[in-house]
């Protein structure tokens, strides 16, 4: 029997793409879902999926959780449990495209929710952290249900097929987000599951993803010390929660995060000034185990911007594209060039050297 | 009673020249010339096989076989244990062995194969990318405090920055030699690494090493003073040797002499007895009072690493010691060295390291607690790929004694405790201590960890690993041949094939 | 110049330069043809003095050797700071054997002087006392010129 997702590791190529308007602008899926035709063989038709912010202006107050059930009593079970925690504010059918190339489709909801504050005051705990809880309850322990997106604003899309004909199947062109991230998928080991697509997110944070990770045991039992359990053993899992723990939790920014989990050398390092490298020889002492190595580049979402890195050898292609208020960010060029055919400012970061992203204060 | 002799020591008459190197250096008296008949003789029941003679006879004369006369034999009662017996009726006395138990028990490391990158992400060339080793051996703070200004507050508990995951064991100034010691010390400080004093104080001549030296306070507090405790990196308790847990050191009276017994601060010629407990610690309440003594009294500036012995319960041990305010836990294994230990305590008690290894760092990580401190992993630690396997079940760093005696040129003729070391290693006779040229012992030392670290090196870039962090804990690296269930279950690994 | 000199306090008196020096000096590729049942001459030798110390002795190669000022026959020379004894030359009067301060120059066995020559002349190439030394205690290196 071939193992199911979560049961092994599975270690996967893959493209990426994303485009960001600064000013805040909200754009349709259309373009996003272009950008992926050109880098078609990145994947294998085992899964893609989509991230997008600020398409539920109406509902920015509420957490929209995104979630695969296998059947009626599933979806039951889960709702009967998050009434324990949340006030349910709407619950409906996310909408989609009947089409050939999207089979086994799950139970597909939207639900809107609102923390219980007598909830919040009894655990005695902030409402992001008992969003994670729930979340990762729901995640690990229950059969037949599968959270895969429980931000504020902004919503995930993923399934088993190929990028371009999930982005149709979920009727992105119907959505309209300032920031969109895409991801398609070419996992080696799993007869793919709707889950175990890309983006992984974790409250507003999304992570797409293209490499494999060597550090991936050493991040997630170093990890899951904190409350987190990585249920699907992929690396786009694990490095979403460092993301949260190191953002959220400890509360690093952007560039302290990608001083930790794509360290500069030793040798850079000593290379530093006083204060810079006290604090990258500070940041690498203490998260030694959040160090991520291997081959990898990442496209982090979160509220407002995103950031775009690569493991510090850059053994992963990535290129960055910029041209008025947009920024593109893609495995490959030609997604660029189909996103923005004009663009003349293009470049490649360098390993470890993270690009980030904020869409302009209050323009969202 | 008397039995046939253990060894043989076979000459060939047709090689030998007579130049009577083997006589002068035997210190057990085997070999010696007979002028009348101008041929070289022995006695073969000196012999311990340490294979001095073998090594300097210049025309390769010699060599030393165990002998085939043995008692009838029995599966059951072999012909060690009979002349066990027949040693103990004799002389009433407990039997006394030295380095680590040589006995057929399972040795896991070898049981434990790493994994390499094909296709799916690349391996890393260590000769074209840089690869790093450099590790740092201390409790970490479980939140990031900020300055005024929004900077991050840099101030970390102390720390020991090691250029590769190895450090010399403990092994005292008394077990082992002026010229060990300072050959240890010299190849900590050119390495970047660290050696341990073990219990027998500090001598005044390596306090220039202090920055690469770990001091050691045991049971015994022999050489235990304020400047001995500033004078190091940091401080190491030791609670327990994996080569005897529960029982204390002994070092004869006869070792006692010169600057050893000064160093000790005991009086020459006396036995230093260390106790088995530390008698100012029964509980682990005791061990948290001990621990924050010392770090009163070196105004918090030095790690605190505790020492324990690999018994059953270590992980539930372990978990204490990470609450006691210990900065690194250092856990050795029941086949770890020592210079001289009951036999049936080095032989049967403690568990191996692997397995406690293992189920320490797992119990800390359930815990949430392995952050709070670091994990030595000492106790059998014989080549660099054992090194690798152990940071991937979780140690921070390892520490290697028997490894380190066998570069300054130990045979392991396990004879340790007879105090006449034809290495120079383990006495205190002049004549013998002086056969270990420091300059000699140290390079040796230093040769032996940059061939590891090269090896460490090639081993993560196949793995796809560049930095020796990114290892440590990383169990999915590695995988179980010929195992039970049970075991791979407590080393937390898969078997090879799945 | 790079001179043989010895360092007593890792001298074990284990004899083995004597030996490495006669074979060097034997012409012969193997060491039990060359030594085994033979008295040996070495050009170097193993002192030990009233305390028990040991120490090697061989020729220092002085910068206004008196051996080549006494040598009758003309045998003894230096060139580039080696003192050489062209045993052609040699008489066997061994006045050399006298006036050396060091005890250096010895009888060969044959009735003729030698000494050190620091293995230049035969097959070694470099001191075979220095290369055979177990622990370090004779070392051929350059510590600048002395009387």
């Amino acid at each position: 029997m071939i193992p199911l997702e979560g049961q092994v590791r599975i270690p996967s190529g893959c493209a990426v793409s994303a485009m960001i308007s600064r000013d805040g602008r909200r754009m349709n899926g259309e373009r996003i879902i272009e950008s992926m035709v050109p880098m078609h063989d990145r994947s294998n038709g085992l899964g893609g999926g989509f991230a997008a912010y600020g398409i539920y202006p109406e509902y920015r107050d509420f957490y929209a959780l995104h979630i695969f059930f296998s059947s009626r009593s599933a979806q039951s079970a889960c709702m009967t449990l998050l009434k324990e925690y949340f006030e349910i504010v709407q619950d409906e059918h996310i909408k989609v495209r009947k089409m050939p190339q999207i089979t086994d489709e799950p139970i597909i909801r939207r639900v809107f929710v609102s923390p219980m504050q007598s909830v919040l005051r009894h655990l005695q705990i902030d409402e992001k952290e008992l969003v994670v809880r729930v979340v990762n309850r729901i995640n690990a322990q229950s059969d037949g249900s599968y959270v895969f997106s429980c931000g504020k604003n902004m919503g995930a899309f993923k399934a088993v097929g190929f990028p371009e004909d999930v982005g149709r199947y979920y009727r992105l062109e119907e959505y309209d987000a300032y920031c969109w991230t895409a991801h398609g998928r070419y996992p080696t080991n799993t007869p793919g599951w709707w889950g175990g697509a890309h983006p992984f997110c974790m409250l507003d944070y999304s992570i797409v993803h293209n490499g494999e990770i060597s550090s991936y045991d050493a991040n997630r039992r170093f990890i899951e010390m904190y409350g987190y359990k990585c249920t699907l053993q992929t690396d786009t899992e694990v490095i979403t929660y460092i993301a949260d723990y190191l953002l959220r939790r400890q509360g690093l920014t952007l560039d302290e995060m990608a001083a930790v989990i794509a360290a500069p050398f030793w040798s850079t390092i000593e290379g530093k000034s006083g204060a810079d490298r006290e604090k990258y020889t500070y940041l690498r002492t203490v998260f030694p185990s959040l160090l991520v190595t291997g081959p990898f580049s990442i496209i982090l979402g979160f509220d407002g911007g995103l950031m775009a890195l690569n493991d510090r050898l850059k053994l992963r292609s990535m290129v960055v594209g910029e041209q008025d208020d947009m920024v593109y960010i893609a495995s490959e060029e030609a997604a660029i060039r189909v996103m923005a055919p004009e663009i003349k400012n293009i470049w490649s970061p360098a390993g470890g050297e993270p690009v980030i992203v904020r869409v302009k204060e209050g323009a969202f | 009673m008397n039995f046939y002799p253990e060894f043989e020591v076979v000459r060939s008459d047709s090689r030998c020249i007579r130049c009577r190197v083997c006589e002068r250096q035997c210190a057990n008296e085997v070999h010696w010339y007979d002028a009348d008949g101008k041929v070289m003789l022995s006695d073969e029941s000196k012999c311990v096989n340490c294979q001095r003679c073998v090594t300097l006879c210049p025309t390769r004369a010699l060599k030393i076989v165990k002998s085939d006369c043995r008692l009838r034999e029995n599966a059951n009662y072999s012909d060690q244990t009979i002349k066990e017996i027949y040693r103990q009726a004799e002389t009433g006395g407990v039997l006394l062995s030295s380095m680590g138990n040589p006995n057929p028990l399972p040795v896991y490391w070898d049981r434990i194969l790493i994994n390499a990158s094909q296709v799916t992400n690349p391996p890393i060339d260590p000769l074209r990318e840089p690869m790093e080793t450099r590790v740092s051996l201390g409790k970490k703070p479980d939140h990031i405090t900020r300055n005024p200004d929004g900077s991050i507050d840099t101030k970390l508990p102390p720390q020991l920055t090691l250029s590769m995951p190895v450090m010399f064991s403990a092994m005292s100034y008394g077990s082992i030699s002026y010229n060990a010691h300072a050959s240890l010390a010299r190849a900590a400080s050119a390495l970047g690494i660290y050696y341990n004093t073990g219990e027998g104080g500090l001598h005044e001549d390596f306090y220039q090493y202090g920055k690469n030296t770990i001091v050691q306070v045991a049971s015994g507090r022999f050489g235990v003073h304020k400047d001995y405790l500033e004078a190091g990196a940091a401080i190491e308790i030791k609670m327990g040797q994996g080569a005897k847990p529960g029982i204390g050191g002994h070092l004869p009276g006869t070792k006692a002499v010169g600057d050893v017994s000064k160093t000790r601060m005991i009086p020459e010629g006396s036995d230093a007895i260390s106790p088995a407990p530390h008698h100012d610690i029964y509980s682990i309440e005791d061990l948290r009072q001990l621990v924050y003594s010392l770090k009163e009294a070196t105004e918090y500036r030095l790690p605190v690493i505790v020492k324990v012995a690999a018994v059953h319960n270590i992980a539930a041990i372990a978990s204490g010691i990470a609450r006691s305010g210990a900065d690194i836990i250092a856990i050795d294994g029941f086949r770890g060295g020592t210079g001289a230990a009951p036999t049936r305590i080095r032989d049967n008690v403690g568990i191996p390291i692997e397995l406690a290894l293992a189920a320490v760092d797992k119990r800390l990580r359930d815990e949430g607690i392995r952050n709070n401190v670091s994990i030595i992993c000492g106790g059998s630690v014989r080549s660099a790929a054992d090194v690798v396997k152990a940071i991937a079940l979780g140690a921070d760093a390892c520490y290697i004694a028997t490894a380190a005696c066998l570069a300054m040129g130990c045979h392991l003729c396990r004879s340790c405790h007879t105090g006449k070391c034809n290495w120079g290693i383990a006495t205190q006779r002049p004549d013998l201590v002086k056969r270990l040229n420091p300059d000699i012992g140290s390079q040796r030392l230093i040769n032996l960890m940059d061939a590891w670290r090269h090896e460490i090196k090639e081993l993560m870039g196949g793995m796809g690993i560049n930095s020796i962090e990114a290892l440590r804990g990383n169990r999915l690296m590695l995988r179980g041949v010929g195992l039970t269930e049970k075991e791979l279950q407590i080393l937390g690994i898969s078997h090879a094939g799945e | 110049m790079k001179r043989i000199y010895v360092r007593e306090e890792w001298c074990l008196g284990c004899h083995l330069c004597e030996y490495n020096c006669a074979f060097a000096n034997s012409g012969m590729t193997d060491m039990v043809k060359a030594l085994r049942g033979k008295t040996i001459y070495p050009r170097i030798q193993v002192e030990t003095d009233e305390n028990g110390v040991t120490y090697a002795v061989s020729c220092r190669h002085c910068k206004d050797p008196v051996c080549v000022k006494s040598c009758i026959a003309g045998a003894i020379s230096q060139k580039d700071g080696v003192i050489e004894i062209n045993h052609d030359k040699c008489v066997g009067c061994l006045t050399c054997v006298l006036v050396c301060p060091y005890g250096a120059v010895v009888e060969d066995g044959s009735g003729v002087a030698q000494k050190c020559e620091l293995c230049m002349k035969n097959a070694c190439g470099a001191p075979a006392c220095v290369k055979g030394c177990p622990n370090g205690a004779i070392v051929y290196e350059e510590r600048g010129e002395r009387e």
